[in-house]
């Protein structure tokens, strides 16, 4: 019956008719902690006591949302795309004009409201195409290969549609780190690919081994069609920043078990350690001489919601395809028109982040000072995080070279993990459901991305202002003292 | 275009300086200017110094800041919740109810995404078993927009096509629906119905008698119902009203109402705002199962978050100046001559084409498009077949090549076995649609007169 008592009738989506692959679709970064984190917002909005007087949610990479300042010049260009009379204000610089002119000028209707080529805006992919051969020290860049996206995720998503067909023991299967960046699973699971799980060795700072990768991928071949392997460089949520070596090694791997690199590099800006250096997939193919750089198929990912630019919220993002056969090509371009075209304001977005003001230009000094002093803000908290994290005794930290989270390992007391299980939670959720409703930090148990069994992690960003990162800390250290001796 | 590869190479001496396209239904690429309100707003919320600014109007500044607030960090660059923004939601909804005339609508059963046919995508995906043995089945209109097939095969669905009756102005017919039906059932499980009210590329508008028996039929033959209204506030025919599903549904008596499974489909790129390249869609979702939506909310949050420039132009649809507002005589102005614009437009439309021969058009009440049909005279077929080509394909290609006027042939959304159509965008500046009706004159008049 329904609720006013009437004949019912059946509906025709229920749980028994729904997609089953849906079933097996997880998000640990938006999931069950983060739902509760935003709830026990609303009820300290109504006034309830807590143990705190915010939420601090330290889970999702979001640098605006903690504090960290978009870019000027950038807001500068958007608007005056925007609202062209603006055009007049002279209280916009010149060099922002005149991006802006020249995007509009690229723009149906001279308008950010015109759709685009599904492709992306062209004159935005021979700017990235120009922006990825300086990057790269002069290794050409075709713009025809760029395809502008939705944010990075878009385009892996897109690739990942690509590349999974079969069934059964020919079921496409994709190599994924662990731990790794949960859209992965989520989409593989959604798309009934078969995952294959290569663990990063955390013992030698989450580097990648290749004799791990070996075996996992012998391990799969038994029961699925491997097709390709994905690389987060910079690591996420481990942090890492693969050597130029291991990016070699991964390419010829890559290239001996024929299989398709996806290479995550939204994090490209963010490397902070002594001794670390972001190497691009595509630079280090092309270095290896004709015999790799003619052969092995690369997809290279980029966007404009992290690095030094943080802009989440506009989605831009794009993707770079080495080496695609003409014909999956075309069917690359045909997939991509079905959503029309990626938005507008994130290609202008991009087009600003690859073309940034020159030194002879009225913005660069303003530009540059805000990149340098974001890009050191990050530096300097990823070293405080590790520093701090490593003084708990049963917390163990490893180095955070890159990116914008550091993934610890939790020593959990027997007690803890058997309650835990009791209550049907992971440990590691169990501790972090605990860590918000006592203290208000929301963070995201390590079971979210993945960890070798028996072992617990929390993924942490490290984006919150100094202060309040420090705060953080000292109240993590707290609540792990409490918890260890509580389960003793 | 595959077909564009047969043109003439560049260079070559043509009889016009630039292409006109009217080809897809894209406003401002036609020539229509945003509206100022929606791009101050937006310019602000971007660049929050301009807030500081004299030139911007109070209004504009209210809602930007309004807005902002809402935004963690108070920036546009940051994350949102997956489904949007909860203010913007809570305008959605509010829109939706003024619309409806009071019927509830709950933010929680709002999704907004990048873009209508995004949000479609992840409702089917929830519908669609794409690894049963026995295929899903989604019955869809013919002709039908070009992207709702790419989308059902990319999904691994069943299309089951439904004729819309072209000589009673493109009207649903309910025995072609139960013979469709009939069929699909020995081949495929068809779960849900597919509708573009308007119609894309039609232009009708459904009559609240047809959409109570598209209701009923869905209640009957147990089917999920998808109504994609993204044109619902295109409405210019004399005496014409658009009728949203969600309002019908819930005058229909509650063991319909309360039963039948409806997503309805709105978005910002279309109406006066004409922001397709902000990519702002929502879908709303009622009477689903709340087990599955739990699963809804899940893969729309593997998306991250809709485009915060996009959900801002939602927000901004939902909740326009009002009158006594600063920016509403502007607004209101601006409103009405896109209105007028698109009034003149079909009015031209209609004339020229009544002076011509061999091309006809059902009356023309709402949508952004006309979809006149082209009567070939036997000739002209027979020149299309020893050119391997639908013949309305071959007139387009003709056309663009010879008079520089796009606008896109039949084959490409359906259509009945030798029936030809063409669709043309109908939201353009007056001028523009002159010169293309001009061109198109002199082309077709010249065509005819060949293939006599």
């Amino acid at each position: 019956m329904t609720e006013n008592g009437c004949e019912y009738r059946e509906r025709v989506l229920t749980m028994d008719t729904m997609n089953p692959n849906v079933k097996r679709v997880e998000y640990a970064v938006r999931g069950p902690i983060v739902q509760r984190a935003v709830q026990i917002e609303r009820e300290l909005k109504m006034g309830i006591k807590k143990p705190f007087t915010e939420v601090i949610k330290a889970n999702i990479g979001d640098c605006h949302a903690m504090g960290q300042k978009p870019i000027t010049f950038f807001r500068q260009v958007l608007a005056l795309c925007s609202y062209p009379d603006l055009l007049e204000d002279s209280k916009f610089p010149e060099d922002a004009k005149s991006r802006a002119r020249r995007i509009l000028q690229a723009c149906g209707g001279g308008s950010l409201g015109a759709y685009s080529t599904s492709q992306g805006i062209e004159m935005v992919r021979q700017d990235v195409a120009r922006y990825i051969e300086r990057r790269d020290g002069g290794i050409t860049c075709d713009p025809d290969n760029i395809y502008l996206s939705t944010g990075a995720s878009d385009a892996i998503v897109t690739m990942l549609k690509l590349l999974v067909s079969g069934e059964g023991a020919s079921r496409t299967g994709v190599m994924i780190s662990i731990p790794q960046y949960p859209l992965y699973s989520a989409a593989l699971a959604e798309l009934g690919a078969v995952q294959i799980s290569y663990y990063l060795d955390e013992d030698n700072c989450w580097s990648l081994d290749i004799n791990e990768l070996r075996r996992a991928l012998q391990e799969a071949k038994k029961h699925c069609r491997p097709r390709a392997l994905c690389i987060i460089n910079p690591g996420n949520p481990t942090g890492q920043v693969q050597s130029r070596q291991c990016i070699e090694d991964v390419i010829r791997f890559a290239a001996e078990e024929h299989l398709f690199l996806m290479a995550d590099e939204v994090y490209q800006d963010n490397v902070y350690a002594d001794g670390c250096k972001f190497h691009s997939f595509k630079k280090v193919l092309f270095e290896m001489g004709m015999e790799y750089s003619q052969k092995v198929e690369l997809a290279s990912f980029h966007s404009t919601s992290k690095c030094y630019m943080g802009e989440c919220g506009f989605r831009g993002g794009y993707m770079e395809v080495v080496n695609l056969d003409p014909e999956v090509k075309v069917q690359l371009t045909k997939l991509v028109s079905v959503r029309l075209c990626p938005p507008v304001p994130g290609q202008a977005l991009l087009d600003v982040v690859v073309s940034p003001p020159q030194p002879d230009e009225p913005s660069y000094d303003t530009f540059m000072k805000e990149r340098t002093d974001t890009l050191a803000t990050l530096a300097e908290k990823a070293s405080m995080t590790q520093e701090i994290l490593n003084q708990v005794p049963g917390i163990k930290c490893n180095p955070v070279q890159g990116a914008m989270y550091t993934f610890p390992r939790i020593q959990l007391p027997p007690k803890a993990i058997q309650e835990a299980k009791e209550k049907g939670q992971a440990p590691d959720m169990f501790y972090c459901m605990k860590l918000l409703e006592e203290k208000g930090i929301c963070l995201v148990p390590g079971s979210g991305f993945g960890q070798r069994d028996g072992t617990y992690h929390f993924r942490m960003t490290i984006l919150p202002p100094k202060e309040k990162l420090k705060i953080v800390l000292a109240k993590i250290k707290e609540f792990h003292q409490h918890f260890v001796e509580q389960y003793s | 275009m595959s077909f564009l590869k047969e043109i003439r190479p560049l260079g070559e001496r043509r009889n016009y300086s630039e292409l006109l396209d009217l080809s897809s239904g894209d406003p401002h690429r036609g020539g229509i200017k945003p509206i100022t309100f929606v791009r101050q707003v937006l310019a602000a919320c971007f660049c929050p110094a301009l807030l500081e600014d004299d030139s911007l109007p109070l209004d504009v500044k209210q809602r930007a800041k309004s807005l902002l607030r809402e935004c963690d960090g108070g920036s546009v660059g940051s994350y949102t919740e997956s489904s949007g923004i909860a203010k913007i939601k809570h305008c959605v909804s509010q829109f939706i109810t003024r619309r409806d005339g009071g019927v509830p609508s709950s933010p929680d059963n709002i999704f907004i995404m990048s873009g209508s046919k995004t949000a479609l995508m992840i409702i089917l995906k929830l519908l669609i078993r794409s690894e049963d043995s026995c295929r899903t089945g989604v019955l869809i209109p013919v002709p039908t927009y070009a992207s709702i097939t790419m989308i059902l095969e990319e999904e691994g669905a069943a299309i089951i096509p439904y004729h819309l009756c072209e000589e009673q102005g493109w009207t649903l017919q309910l025995e072609e629906l139960h013979r469709v039906l009939q069929a699909a059932r020995k081949t495929c499980n068809p779960v849900a119905f597919y509708i573009c009210n308007p119609g894309n590329p039609t232009g009708h508008l459904q009559s609240r008698e047809s959409i109570e028996e598209v209701i009923r039929f869905a209640a009957e033959e147990r089917l999920f119902l998808l109504a994609d209204e993204v044109y619902q506030s295109c409405v210019y025919g004399d005496n014409a009203e658009f009728y949203s599903y969600k309002k019908v549904l819930s005058e229909m008596g509650s063991n319909i109402s309360s039963t039948v499974e409806l997503a309805s489909f709105n978005s910002a790129s279309k109406g006066f705002m004409g922001e397709c390249g902000f990519r702002g869609g929502y879908v709303e979702l009622v009477n689903l199962d709340p087990a599955v939506m739990k699963y809804a909310r899940t893969l729309f949050s593997t998306r991250s978050c809709p485009p915060v420039a996009g959900q801002i132009a939602l927000d901004l649809m939902a909740d326009p100046p009002k009158p006594g507002d600063p920016s509403f005589p502007t607004f209101s102005e601006e409103v009405q001559s896109i209105k007028n614009t698109i009034r003149k437009n079909t009015g031209r439309i209609q004339e020229v084409f009544a002076e011509l021969p061999g091309i006809s058009c059902q009356p023309l009440k709402a949508g952004f498009f006309v979809f006149p049909s082209l009567h070939f005279p036997p000739k002209a077929i027979k020149w299309a077949e020893k050119r391997q080509m639908e013949p309305d394909m071959l007139y387009c290609l003709h056309l663009l090549e010879e008079t520089g006027l796009h606008v896109k042939p039949g084959c490409e959304y359906g259509q009945r076995k030798d029936s030809h159509h063409i669709r043309l965008f109908v939201g353009t500046q007056e001028n523009i649609m002159e010169d293309a009706l001009q061109r198109l004159k002199t082309f077709h008049t010249r065509f005819m007169k060949e293939f006599s």
